[in-house]
């Protein structure tokens, strides 16, 4: 051990796991993460993976946060080094006074280690290879070794680590009883041969409560399944795949007819992005509720049908699982930067409707609202999550659903409406003046409600026409229908500082649980900020009334150019100078100390007395 | 493409079908397309065969992409939804379509650079998904709306009105189609309405992707000489392997066919498929023997036309995914929705 005063905390620090791509170790980290929890404390995991397959490096991040902050705080408390390739950087990380736990078979020189940090050798390979002889064995094993190591070192109990095996390996005898093996070897030899507990431990707590734990990607899929779609189309791209992976997972359980065993859902993996697009837009066209999940290429392979989507009135629902651009940029980290390529997406004059989940919960009730939106709107509806939400498992409230719920299906014309007398039905006519038309399913008359959709000019009547006022009406009906969905998305949410301030901060999504963090860390710093989570675009009234009411606003995102502030600015007539960026975007998860260091900074200098002041 | 709606009245002693409807009830907008144009003969084969089989016109789908094939569905069946999507993908908005809905009938209609370029991968992968649709192809070898480039389809050595010799081997989709999988595989000529009809009538009675090339002349731009897309081209390289007739289980289709042995087929609908048979060595129902035939006569630099195959036990996409009878498009939340007694134990199964 170190001579460095070690760090001394319960239910809450850091850790993490430095693994090789392929070594099986995901499981057992994601373990750790889950026994934690079953002590009743809460946790919020980060997969830290490379775009290939093997080889690369991996992390896997653990914050055990009694106090409940989900985001990622930064800096590691007690480093599980088992890649070799990235001993130097791991090391690097650890916070001073903090604990590094390595394989200790092999000797190594007292160089590679740092003098202010606390040094844990476990004899991993030797424990593992003299129990297995099977390869493939000896490597899945040591990290369940590793992992009862951890148990003695930590302080947690191991029943409920051999609990959540069990459930595991349910109805799986030999896997589950050679599991709980594995997890003894490493939690005895610590014991036997180690202080034990470290300065780091877990103690049983009541803070996690009836919330669940659930990746945005499976919570979405699970909100298309509650919200009516039929009709999934995709194509397999990171960090996407896993929503339509669930949602065929999710149907297979829930949506087979009782009596034939048929399926109530039709999933097709396109031949690529185009033609999930076209295929959703077709079945919404037919009136199934269609969607398909993709990330930032494919919203770009998908923008000439996404204006189609538009102009035509043809709704749809893309999940929207961003990740780090532009082109393939870094496919595997993530970040909030399809926000402009969204909002605007395809040629000529476009307006999208945007949704920001800041969690599962949230991402799984707007995923089912989309499809209300969808229809109600009869256009495109994003769902923008990233992979920080949809590829990390997030403690979060229980899913609810209301069994009263009715799926709005928006302005369809039945064949019964279209005889009623008097009845004059034009596809793009605005009867009610909400800019939104009616229209009719294939099928639903022998000789009324009929029209072609097309993707050129049309006038109300759904006739093609190239006039330039008939052009001009009906794109001044496309923004009548924009402004009327500004009332029907998802308001942002305000929480005023404890104390009046002339500052505010507007952020979205992912950001939220850093963000929450981040402002007792600038309370601290003395500097109170009111908050709005904008949750939507089109923006609501209130997010001009915010800025208006504040001196200066900053602006919190995940990404290089300031995407939602350009949004807000150019949307709202706002003056830039009065939103100040503040821009996280090398790919990992936004922090609280990120965000509450820039802030402050900024804050700081604000407070700087002007010098003639101080002169005089 | 056109607004211009054809005159309501009509000769009271108009012929009706079963339904009662008249050839005027599957008519639609006016054609824009230059005169004597191919496309617009398919589109008067495309009714008889819809009058013929006294379908609902309201329970077609027509679906295109862009070009001049692709304005073609705003003239006809104009009680009819259609869609004029986006160049070349067409498959993958019927595709949508159908999962949607499996009631409907939908007709895919395309163009040779529609299908054969921009879209030939959805055309390949629709076909090879089984999608329950009528895809006819309007190949005329040319781009029209851009003046007369060379498409895909185009056959090496033939030449562009402006005297260009096409370089490029030429996709033949007919072939692809076969090696794909289509259970209904075609080829016709425009100008051989006897024989089109039928096939479109009975590619819509299959169950199952069924594709029909139709050579189709544009008129303004592929119809010279040193065209293989041309009307003389074709009418003296044409080799007709069968002529067929649609039985629908009521009077037999009255169409004026060339003598032979007949060879019936029964499809999935109980309809039944009569060829009559003029090429005693063509079997409609080998795949591979078609392929064949197909290659030896393009070799000859012959066009192949009539049912080159048939699968009478052929599925579509609905079967593979195994999907409910009911429309999906028609489910309600009641069908649809777990409820919130589903979601406390998958809640419960997240702890």
């Amino acid at each position: 051990m170190s001579v460095q005063s070690p760090i001394s905390s319960v239910n809450d620090f850091v850790v993490r796991f430095a693994n090789v791509n392929g070594s099986g170790s995901a499981s057992a980290n994601e373990l750790f993460a889950r026994s934690i929890l079953r002590h009743g404390v809460p946790v919020s995991p980060r997969n830290i993976f490379p775009s290939n397959i093997q080889g690369l490096p991996t992390w896997y991040e653990v914050r055990v946060t009694e106090a409940d902050h989900l985001g990622a705080r930064g800096g590691v408390d007690l480093m599980v080094a088992m890649n070799p390739q990235t001993w130097d950087k791991d090391v690097a990380s650890i916070e001073p006074g903090g604990y590094l736990f390595y394989d200790s078979t092999k000797p190594m020189p007292t160089s590679k280690f740092r003098a202010d940090i606390n040094v844990i050798g476990v004899p991993l390979t030797a424990i593992t290879n003299s129990t297995y002889t099977d390869p493939r064995q000896r490597q899945l094993f040591k990290n369940i070794i590793y992992l009862g190591a951890l148990c003695a070192l930590l302080d947690m109990d191991p029943k409920l680590v051999e609990q959540l095996i069990g459930e595991q390996y349910k109805g799986k005898e030999k896997l589950l009883s050679s599991n709980v093996h594995a997890l003894h070897l490493g939690r005895d030899w610590a014991l036997q041969n180690l202080k034990c507990p470290i300065g780091l431990r877990v103690k049983k707590s009541d803070k996690v409560g009836e919330r669940i734990f659930i990746e945005g990607n499976s919570a979405a899929a699970l909100g298309a399944v509650y919200g009516g779609a039929t009709v999934c189309a995709w194509y397999p791209i990171t960090p996407s795949s896993s929503v339509a992976e669930a949602f065929t997972s999710h149907c297979k359980k829930l949506r087979h007819d009782p009596e034939t065993g048929k399926a109530k859902y039709a999933i097709v993996q396109g031949e690529d992005e185009l033609a999930s697009i076209g295929i959703v837009i077709g079945a919404s066209w037919n009136g199934a509720r269609a969607f398909t999940a993709t990330s930032g290429p494919g919203i770009s392979l998908m923008t000439e049908f996404i204006g189609l989507s538009y102009f035509a009135e043809i709704p749809a629902v893309i999940m929207n699982i961003q990740r780090a651009g532009p082109s393939t940029g870094m496919p595997t980290r993530t970040q909030q930067c399809d926000i402009i390529a969204c909002a605007y997406a395809s040629h000529g004059d476009t307006k999208h409707i945007l949704l920001f989940p800041e969690d599962p919960a949230e991402a799984f009730e707007f995923a089912a609202q989309s499809f209300d939106l969808a229809d109600r709107l009869q256009t495109m509806i994003f769902l923008m999550l990233d992979l920080d939400i949809g590829m990390n498992h997030r403690l979060c409230r229980p899913l609810k659903w209301d069994d009263a719920r009715q799926y709005d299906r928006g302005k369809v014309m039945t064949a019964e409406m279209l005889d009623e007398p008097g009845r004059d039905f034009g596809r793009y006519l605005d009867v009610d003046g909400d800019g939104i038309p009616y229209r009719t399913y294939p099928g639903t008359h022998p000789t009324k409600g009929s029209f072609f959709t097309r993707g050129t000019s049309r006038d109300r009547y759904a006739r093609y026409s190239e006039e330039g006022a008939v052009y001009a009406d009906n794109m001044q009906r496309l923004v009548r229908k924009f402004e009327t969905a500004q009332d029907m998305v998802p308001r942002p949410l305000q929480a005023n500082a404890a104390k009046p301030t002339k500052y505010g901060v507007i952020y979205f999504g992912s950001t939220a649980p850093a963000m929450d963090e981040a402002i007792g860390l600038l309370e601290a710093r003395g500097h109170q900020l009111d908050r709005l989570r904008i949750r939507a675009f089109p923006f609501h009234s209130s997010v001009a009334s915010f800025i208006a009411d504040h001196d200066f606003v900053y602006v919190v995102e995940q990404n290089r150019d300031g995407q939602l502030r350009q949004l807000i600015v150019n949307e709202n007539g706002i003056d830039p100078v009065r939103l100040v960026p503040i821009l996280h975007y090398d790919g990992t998860p936004i922090t609280a100390r990120f965000i509450a260091n820039a802030i402050g900074d900024h804050q700081d200098h604000l407070k700087v007395t002007p010098l003639r002041k101080a002169v005089s | 493409m056109t607004y211009i709606a054809k005159p309501k009245f009509h000769h009271p002693g108009l012929p009706k079908n079963e339904l009662g409807y008249t050839h005027r009830d599957y008519e639609g907008k006016i054609s824009t397309l230059c005169a004597g144009c191919g496309h617009d003969s398919i589109t008067a084969s495309i009714i008889e065969a819809c009058y013929e089989l006294s379908i609902e016109p309201h329970r077609v789908a027509k679906i295109s992409g862009i070009g001049c094939s692709s304005k073609t569905p705003d003239y006809f069946l104009g009680n009819s939804h259609g869609f004029n999507s986006v160049h070349g993908r067409m498959p993958s908005v019927l595709t949508g379509a159908n999962l949607a809905n499996r009631d409907l009938i939908y007709l895919g209609v395309s163009g040779d650079g529609d299908s054969a370029s921009i879209g030939f991968g959805q055309f390949a992968h629709s076909i090879r998904r089984g999608v329950n649709m009528t895809y006819i192809v309007e190949n005329n070898g040319v781009y029209g709306l851009t003046k007369g480039q060379f498409s895909a389809t185009a056959d090496r050595g033939s030449k562009s009105k402006k005297g260009v010799t096409n370089t490029d081997n030429a996709i033949d989709l007919v072939a692809i189609a076969l090696q794909l999988g289509a259970s209904f595989v075609a080829r016709s000529f425009s100008g051989d309405k006897t024989q089109l009809v039928p096939l479109i009538a009975a590619a819509i009675r299959h169950k199952g992707a069924s594709f029909i090339d139709v050579i189709s002349p544009c008129i303004a731009f592929n119809n010279h000489a040193g065209s293989t897309k041309s009307f003389d081209y074709v009418r003296e390289h044409n080799d007709a392997v069968n002529r067929l007739d649609v039985l629908t289980g009521r009077d037999p289709i009255t169409v004026d066919y060339a003598p032979g042995t007949v060879q019936m087929v029964e499809q999935h609908d109980g309809t039944r498929l009569a060829l009559r048979k003029i090429d005693a060595d063509y079997d409609a129902n080998d795949r591979l023997a078609a392929m064949t035939f197909l290659q030896k006569h393009a070799a000859k630099g012959q066009v192949v036309t009539g049912l080159l195959y048939v699968d009478p036990d052929s599925e579509d996409l609905h079967s593979h995914l195994d999907t409910v009878e009911t429309p999906l498009n028609t489910l309600e939340a009641k069908d649809l929705c777990p409820g919130a007694g589903a979601l406390e134990k998958i809640n419960a199964s997240l702890r």
